[in-house]
């Protein structure tokens, strides 16, 4: 056990799924030619004025309730002051004193199956900035404000996580309440949640916190992990080198897997932050806390418990479905027509296998539900072996869409007929008689691995197509047969 | 035809005395004249706006004339206004060409007002004297060489010399009733939240107000009932009714039932005697009127220059920051790398005042100052607040001078900004509790006007209009011009 202790705190922010801007009425739509989606409030044009986005406001009062969070029924926009060319009005409209949500808490589970509170601060609403192009410019930056004024939480943690794995799990923990309450699509890789870890290692036992860095921007739960793991590594290297360790801002290339220092805690900006006079105090009714309480999608906790009592699931194949909205309703959609455990394991295993080859989410899955569905009935009732399964599944990849025509056109029908099979299991005994010698032979307990040598030449026999549970009971039968 | 009021422009055009377009020629051909020397104006748009004379000379003939049809207006550079250049006074917005207009300009435009150009103001309307303008000092026309008060001082002069009939304006800590006053015609600051400020150059958001500049009451009136009202674009308009100023001008038969307020903090060291003669003499007639002259007192009034000169500079910090040569406006010529282009673009297309007060607003909000200054002066707001709250309890109107002094020599000031500060004394604390207030003329002293200023309570611009018309209704300061402008 390492003599240090780490200390980790989260900076999260989620854009959150508004169509158009908080503060313009232009849309928020990812990948559109730079500087379509951008207005003259998102240029700052002179004149301009910032005019709420009311959706917002709803969105993060539902990430507060998520979290069990203190309301701000009263929260204030502040300008932060600081000049960069994708800040198009020189500060950033964001909160500061007076947030729209205080103080909460998210529980976390960790591989142990240990459970843990991760405290959150505070969470508040601003805008995000566009962003800078340093490529194809000739020397020059281009600056594209599409994003420029997109609607962000950031949500800030309490420094509660003392490892990578916990922050880790924190981070895939917001993801799963943010996209369960839909106001977030969590699309990481365009940069829908990124996070900004605060580090500092200590002695262990030591009451005292060291000195933190943060490293910004990171934009996957793997960088993260490699990012925390260099970070704490470097910072414990250094103090037991004798070195001290310098407040400071790091960016991680995830790309190369190095970190570098940004800025230091002296090159900071004063930002000079106010309070906005362009917007008003957001005051919040509880008529309207209440009626947002009422309509808040099922959260993840609460659905896995759902779908593990519902279905019968086990907690990890609960937990795997259930912490991710877009995965559970698919799985409902399956379960509704085919066998849930089933339905559980091949969407856990095969097909989660597929799509994360392909790098697609489930919601892109080019299996639907109800194929799915179709292709395990026939595996229930005893039409194809699980390796029969595969090769319908890979069809339906490919984009075939009828199971049955599938099954047809391949001929994949695994025999059950148990005369049949009842046939090919008496002409392989007989075929190998040294085999059934071996097995009557050996004591009963340490019989059981005998059988696959006949399992396999049975499926060899039926051209892969015999029923193995079916050959299996079979088989024991007549072995039992020819002992007596 | 320049010596009419827009009341009797309108009617003018109305009763088929002339078209919009015989009026908006002779007033242009004014402003050709008198601009060169006057400098009221930064653009004019002699083309555009014979264009829309003519349109409005049509829209009258098919029966579609709006309240305001075919009268010639100026706006103040500091409103947007479409596909025309918005300078705000400054080097930095002389090639700005905005694709929308304010909100104010828009429903001026929709009543049927006709825009002449652009009104000369101190750069982001930073001043009290028009000389802080990248275009030029701005003559008053009553004395040449004297100033025409500011900011919005190519307003008024343009009003005074009888260029325009009407003007739009804003006011910060003063920018409309100082320049009406020295300029001698009527001004109207409304309430804050009642014009929308959309496409209104932010100097300090929480202060600016739009408002009308006329030869009178009346004339504010009108401009006003077209301007006001809640705006979707701006979150700070009020949501609250529009009253039909100019139907309830009189409304009243005489005065007898107001009650005026007079504080005696307004009458103390430092305000002209000959400015205080008129002032004085204007209250006498308001009580031959019939209404009653209260003692009040605004125990706190002294704080409201240092308090606005932390809150409007720390304000315009943030909204002059969005000035960078990025985007638009004044880009330095071969910036090395950024920090030179931000550096020289700023540095290059601000003049001193508003560098001045950038710097002053950068540092009142920095670490360590703020609970100092921003704070401290976000509280003294309150008490000013407060004391209006309390003064209103005992009257219906707060009376007094405008400003302690007459125009002064152009230059004179402008190396003591302590002391061209000082001339907004009696406006400031108006801003800071965002009531309305109206600057009057009520006489001469050293042969220049002399402005008296009213003020309301929140969102009573009704009140103001009433006694300022009453009192033009029976003295006829209003009425006089500078002789060179009225022939």
């Amino acid at each position: 056990m390492s003599n240090w202790e780490t200390v980790i705190g989260l900076e999260v922010h989620v854009q959150l799924a508004t169509a158009s801007k908080i503060f313009s009425a232009s849309s928020t739509a990812f990948g559109a030619e730079p500087n379509t989606q951008a207005s003259e409030i998102d240029l700052a044009m002179p004149g301009t004025l910032p005019v709420l986005n009311r959706r917002a406001v709803e969105y993060a009062v539902m990430f507060g309730l998520a979290i069990d969070a203190e309301i701000g029924m009263t929260s204030v926009f502040e300008r932060k002051n600081y000049f960069y060319p994708d800040l198009p009005k020189g500060y950033q409209t964001t909160q500061l004193d007076k947030p729209i949500v205080g103080p909460g808490n998210v529980e976390i589970e960790l591989a142990d199956g240990s459970r843990k509170s991760v405290r959150i601060h505070h969470a508040h609403l601003e805008e995000d900035a566009g962003k800078s192009l340093h490529e194809d410019f000739h020397g020059m930056s281009g600056i594209d404000l599409n994003r420029a004024g997109t609607p962000l939480i950031e949500i800030v943690s309490e420094p509660d996580m003392s490892s990578a794995e916990e922050a880790v799990a924190f981070a895939r923990k917001l993801h799963s309440i943010v996209t369960s309450i839909g106001i977030c699509d969590g699309k990481m890789a365009q940069g829908s949640m990124r996070f900004d870890v605060n580090i500092s290692v200590r002695p262990r036992g030591s009451e005292t916190l060291g000195t933190r860095t943060e490293t910004k921007n990171l934009n996957s739960f793997k960088f993260m992990q490699d990012a925390i793991a260099l970070e704490v590594e470097r910072q414990i290297d250094l103090l037991e080198d004798g070195g001290t360790i310098t407040q400071e801002t790091r960016l991680y290339n995830g790309d190369t897997k190095v970190a570098r220092s940004m800025r230091s805690k002296e090159e900071a900006n004063d930002y000079r932050y106010f309070p906005c006079p362009d917007l008003l105090p957001v005051v919040l009714s509880e008529e309207t806390v209440a009626q947002l309480r009422s309509e808040m999608p099922e959260l993840p906790d609460a659905r896995i418990a759902r779908l593990a009592e519902q279905f019968q699931l086990g907690d990890y194949d609960a937990a795997q479905i259930g912490s991710d909205r877009a995965t559970s309703g698919y799985f409902e959609a399956v379960a509704a027509n085919a066998d849930a455990k089933l339905a559980a394991n091949w969407i856990n295993g095969e097909l989660s296998a597929q799509l994360n080859s392909a790098d697609l989410s489930i919601d892109e899955s080019p299996i639907g539900a109800s194929q799915l569905a179709a292709l395990l009935q026939r595996i229930s009732d005893n039409t194809l072996s699980s390796k029969m399964a595969r090769e319908v599944l890979a069809a339906l990849w490919e984009g075939e869409q009828d199971v049955d025509a599938i099954i047809d056109q391949r001929g994949l029908r695994q025999v059950s007929d148990s005369g049949a099979l009842g046939a090919i299991v008496a002409q392989v005994l007989a075929n190998n008689s040294a085999m059934v010698a071996d097995y009557l032979g050996t004591p009963e307990e340490k019989r059981k691995k005998k059988l696959g040598g006949f399992m396999g030449q049975i499926m060899k026999a039926s051209k892969g197509q015999a029923n193995p549970q079916q050959v299996n009971q079979i088989l024991l039968e007549q072995l039992q047969a020819l002992e007596s | 035809m320049h010596n009419l009021t827009l009341t009797q422009s309108i009617a003018g055009l109305r009763n088929g005395q002339f078209s919009s377009r015989e009026l908006s020629e002779a007033l242009l051909a004014r402003i050709a004249e008198h601009n060169p020397s006057l400098n009221a104006f930064i653009t004019v748009t002699a083309e555009r706006a014979l264009a829309s004379a003519d349109h409005a000379d049509q829209q009258r003939v098919a029966g579609n004339a709006g309240p305001l049809c075919g009268v010639p207006i100026a706006h103040k550079d500091i409103f947007c206004t479409r596909d025309v250049r918005t300078s705000a006074g400054s080097k930095m917005l002389d090639n700005f060409v905005p694709p929308y207009s304010a909100t104010a300009v828009e429903r001026l435009e929709q009543a049927g007002a006709i825009s002449l150009g652009k009104a000369n103001m101190d750069e982001f309307a930073m001043g009290s004297s028009n000389e802080t303008s990248y275009y030029g000092a701005v003559q008053n026309p009553w004395a040449r060489d004297s100033v025409a008060g500011g900011s919005s001082g190519g307003s008024a002069a343009a009003v005074a010399a009888r260029l325009v009939a009407g003007a739009t304006a804003t006011d910060t800590g003063g920018s409309i009733r100082q320049p009406a006053a020295l300029c001698g015609i009527t001004g109207l600051k409304p309430t804050y939240g009642r014009i929308s400020r959309w496409g209104m150059i932010a100097y300090a958001s929480s202060l600016d107000q739009a408002g009308p500049m006329a030869r009178s009451a009346e004339d504010c009136a009108l401009l006003l009932r077209e301007m006001a009202g809640h705006d979707q674009l701006d979150s700070t308009s009020a949501e609250i009714a529009v009253p039909d100023y100019c139907g309830e001008l009189n409304q009243r038969k005489d005065l007898s039932d107001l009650k005026i307020g007079v504080p005696s903090q307004y009458f103390g060291a430092g305000l002209d005697d000959g400015v205080a003669t008129a002032v004085r003499e204007a209250l006498a007639v308001y009580e031959s009127l019939g209404a009653t002259l209260v003692e009040i007192e605004l125990p706190n009034s002294a704080l409201a220059i240092p308090a606005y000169y932390v809150i409007a500079p720390a304000e315009a910090s943030a909204n002059l920051s969005r000035f960078d040569g990025v985007r638009y406006g004044y880009r330095c010529a071969d910036p090395k790398d950024l920090e030179d282009l931000y550096r020289r673009s700023r540095s290059e297309g601000f003049g001193d005042e508003v560098k001045r007060r950038i710097m002053i607003g950068s540092y009142a909000l920095s670490a360590g100052y703020y609970d100092a200054y921003y704070r401290k002066a976000q509280q003294v707001r309150q008490l000013i607040k407060q004391d209006y709250d309390a003064a209103f309890n005992q009257c219906d109107l707060i009376a007094g001078p405008t400003t302690p002094n007459t125009a002064w020599a152009i230059g004179e000031k402008s190396s003591d900004p302590v002391s061209m500060y000082l001339e907004d004394i009696y406006t400031i604390a108006t801003n800071l509790a965002g009531l309305p207030g109206l600057s009057l003329p009520c006489g001469f002293a050293q042969g220049k006007p002399v402005g008296l200023q009213l003020t309301g309570r929140h969102f009573d611009e009704s009140t103001l209009l009433q006694a300022a018309h009453h009192y033009q209704l029976n003295s006829d300061w209003h009425q006089r011009g500078p002789e060179e402008f009225c022939q």
